[in-house]
């Protein structure tokens, strides 16, 4: 049994590469099995023959590992850092490929909050309610600079950043940001979701 | 007074056109029609609320809206969810300082409102941009004109359920924000205009490769967007007849751009009073018959043919040009060269006074509008002879157009307000500023 | 002189206070209180026909006396030509004719400039704040409302994390870790 280990992942927060399980190369079974990237902390079960079909991991891995490639997203979209978010959801950047392509606009439905834009303070509740709306487990992204810290609208409407009215799980500077900044993102927020505790009882 | 004057009173338009107004509460003041042959039956209508944290509402837009069956018979429009005080901003900062906030009025097309910005001081400069100079922003607008109605119908496409020709415009629309960074250095907020002049030159190389966009990108993906949706039944059957306005309400109500050219009035600030270089170049402007969405989506469809037509007459004009100045020769507004200011006095001191001071116009007030991708975009700047404007205002297009968007509401049924919206293009930073 | 501005005071007679033509704007002032007749008569005199309310603000002139001066400028869609039309009016008596009765556009742009500057228009059918929210105190756009004076609607909650953001180490030897 060929368990392509590459020292334990754990320290340092590990990405789903490092643990990566590759399974079916043991004498005998010449076909390879279509490579996926198992949570860290797999461990595949050598024993009575199930070495191919059954591997065992913590339910926060597993739970982690489901969760961060399903990420259906609620874009609230205000400003001008909605053109950058259409071109990010368009061919050219296209986040289906982390399994974000999906956006919800019932919070009900929705795990990611996406803060794109300016909040004012007429907006502020609005923002408010759809995150209390949400069901846990919600993660916020903060998209731009002015959804950051209000950027250059330092006045009597902007609220200074987003995080003043609910809690921002990655931040994205830029004004706007560029897309690749945004994927960055999503990337960081999987590593995250990845690392966290996911309390299922 | 004179004899002609009549006296106060008697207005001779009821301001009941379009609805009447009735308060429902709460702060809410809807519009209300009351359907021919209908005994009025208040009880059996229903409210609901649209927005302003909805797909169809852009993010930015309230609707209160009360429904008899699925017949819209009033409506309140509350915006505001994106006032981000631009007015009191650019009060704060100097006239160089604040063309970044004119980026994020209408960030579908920074450009248009980055040159309306700096046309306005120097009107107030009295002031001519040199001719290369001219020449360039008129052929960025252009550009900037073909990505914002790019946007607007990518969107109000997709808002439609057909998904393929937003995946089709956005793509284009990248090319040509990548094309722009080129040059200007940034996708979206590109701050590509200065007082008296431009950041940068065009090269001959951007003027090929943007041909060369046109020709392999944006004309064919045109094409393919009409023959998606042209002659799609479901397509006209929820633009066609829906969201009429009648030239003279459109007319009251101060309504531009394709949106009045859709009801058939063919004004275009580019043609009526020409500014920049679009005297020099011919082109036309597309009008519509019915006033109703279709006629706006095809206006807009022209309109981009239209541009590309401008960009190519322009393209030898600034080819022959080359080499000359992109900004003008006049201390007050333009940085001196950076070798001078290392190297002279009287120059570290203009440019030190420019950058802390700002430039200062005379004392005066000005009026300069150019044609916006949604309608004229004008600046009013009034000038008390420092470097801070002392008023500000912006005439925002989407604003005006939004306050008559309940005439193409009432009504008609309840899913048509997407189209609608769509087609207002309603942009939240210059609506609401 | 052009022709435009020559009708207009020709027209109007002493009901313009002064008016200029620097930088090709034509501009008259009138008295606040011939707003809407003076309005009238530029929208339906046969040679200037102007028919379309371009934009309507304010601007506060805080050390003068009057404070507040409305600024309406007028478009023809006939002759394509425009016309600036001033009137000032104090602040302990901020009010001036509306011009919803004649124009639509007039609707919006007046809440606007009341929700900016508190004057207020006389027959506005629907006078209330459209940019800001009714809780919204004072008028941000006068002279003296400070920039930075906001009134928010949410309680500030101090940034930071969530309980469940503590993050652990997912690995082999946490699963041998005793519990």
């Amino acid at each position: 049994m060929a368990v392509d280990e590459a020292g334990p992942p754990a320290e340092t927060g590990a990405g789903p590469e490092a643990a990566t399980v590759q399974i079916g190369q043991g004498s005998g079974s010449a076909a390879a099995l279509p490579v996926a990237p198992l949570p860290p902390g797999s461990e595949i079960l050598a024993e009575s023959g199930l070495a191919n079909t059954v591997w065992t991991s913590r339910v926060d891995a597993v739970m982690g590992w489901a969760r961060k490639f399903s990420l259906f997203q609620y874009p609230f979209v205000t400003a001008c850092c909605g053109m950058e978010f259409m071109a990010v959801s368009g061919n050219h950047y296209d986040t289906d490929r982390f399994g974000a392509a999906l956006p919800r606009f019932s919070p009900r439905q929705s795990d990611m909050l996406m803060v794109v834009g300016t909040i004012v303070h007429k907006q502020a509740p609005v923002l408010k309610t759809v995150y209390d709306q949400m069901c846990e487990p919600k993660w916020v992204v903060a998209v731009g600079a002015c959804a950051v810290s209000g950027g250059f609208y330092q006045n009597y409407t902007s609220v200074p950043g987003c995080d003043k009215v609910i809690p921002v799980d990655v931040y994205i500077p830029g004004c706007p940001p560029r897309p690749e900044t945004i994927l960055d993102a999503l990337i960081k927020l999987q590593e995250k979701i990845q690392g966290q505790r996911h309390p299922i009882f | 007074m004179s004899a002609g004057m009549p006296t106060e009173g008697s207005p001779t338009l009821p301001y009941t056109q379009g609805g009447e107004f009735v308060t429902v509460g709460e702060g809410l003041c809807i519009r209300r029609i009351y359907p021919e042959g209908e005994d009025s039956d208040l009880s059996a209508r229903t409210m609901i609320n649209i927005g302003p944290s909805h797909p169809a509402m852009h993010g930015t837009i309230r609707m209160v809206v009360e429904l008899d069956g699925e017949t819209i018979v009033g409506v309140d429009v509350i915006p505001g969810y994106l006032h981000r005080g631009f007015e009191k901003e650019c009060e704060h900062h100097t006239y160089h300082q604040a063309i970044p906030y004119t980026d994020r009025l209408n960030y579908c097309s920074p450009l248009i409102n980055n040159f309306g910005w700096v046309e306005t001081v120097e009107k107030l400069f009295e002031v001519e941009a040199t001719r290369r100079t001219q020449l360039i922003r008129t052929y960025m607008s252009e550009v900037s004109r073909i990505t914002d109605h790019l946007t607007c119908l990518g969107a109000a496409l997709m808002e439609l359920g057909a998904l393929t020709p937003f995946l089709y415009m956005i793509e284009v629309r990248d090319w040509l924000w990548e094309h722009i960074a080129n040059v200007s250095g940034a996708r979206l907020t590109q701050t590509y205009a200065r007082v008296g002049g431009l950041a940068r030159d065009v090269t001959d190389e951007w003027l090929d490769r943007c041909e060369h966009l046109y020709v392999e990108e944006l004309i064919p993906k045109l094409r393919d967007v009409h023959g998606l949706v042209d002659h799609n039944r479901i397509f006209i059957d929820r633009m066609r007849g829906v969201g009429v306005i009648s030239r003279e309400d459109a007319v009251s109500y101060g309504v531009t751009g394709p949106v009045l050219r859709s009801t058939g009035v063919g004004l275009d600030v580019r043609k009526y009073a020409p500014y920049s270089a679009y005297g020099d170049v011919s082109f036309e402007v597309p009008i519509g018959k019915y006033g109703d969405n279709y006629d706006r989506y095809f206006v807009r469809m022209r309109e981009m043919e239209e541009s590309i037509r401008i960009c190519r007459q322009l393209d030898p004009m600034i080819r022959a040009t080359n080499g000359e100045p992109i900004v003008v020769d006049d201390a007050r507004m333009t940085l001196p060269d950076k070798k001078e200011v290392y190297s002279n006095i009287e120059a570290l001191m203009n440019h030190f006074k420019l950058i802390m001071e700002g430039p200062r116009p005379p004392k005066g007030e000005a009026y300069h509008a150019v044609e916006g991708a949604n309608g004229e975009l004008g600046f009013y700047l009034v000038s008390d002879g420092t470097g801070l404007p002392y008023k500000a205002r912006c005439r925002p297009p989407s604003f005006v157009n939004m306050g008559a968007i309940h005439l193409m509401l009432l009504g008609s049924q309840v899913a048509d307000i997407v189209p609608v919206f769509g087609q207002i293009n309603m942009i939240g930073g210059e609506c609401d500023r | 002189m052009s022709a435009v501005l020559s009708r207009v005071i020709s027209g109007l007679g002493e009901a313009v206070l002064s008016h200029h033509d620097r930088l090709g704007d034509d501009t008259i002032v009138i008295e606040a209180s011939h707003r809407l007749s003076a309005s009238q008569w530029l929208m339906e005199d046969s040679e200037l026909q102007f028919d379309m309310l371009m934009d309507s603000t304010a601007v506060d002139w805080i050390d003068e006396e009057p404070r507040f001066e409305i600024v309406d400028h007028f478009f023809s869609t006939r002759f394509q030509h425009r016309l600036r039309v001033k009137c000032r009016v104090d602040e302990d008596e901020a009010r001036v004719p509306s011009l919803c009765s004649l124009y639509g556009s007039a609707n919006w742009m007046e809440r606007e400039t009341y929700d900016m500057y508190g004057i207020e228009f006389d027959g506005h059918p629907d006078l209330r704040r459209i940019l800001l929210y009714p809780e919204f105190k004072g008028f941000p756009l006068r002279k003296d409302y400070d920039k930075l004076e906001a009134h928010p609607l949410f309680e500030e909650r101090y940034p930071g994390t969530r309980e469940t953001d503590e993050v652990v180490h997912p690995g082999p030897r946490d699963l041998d870790a005793p519990k």
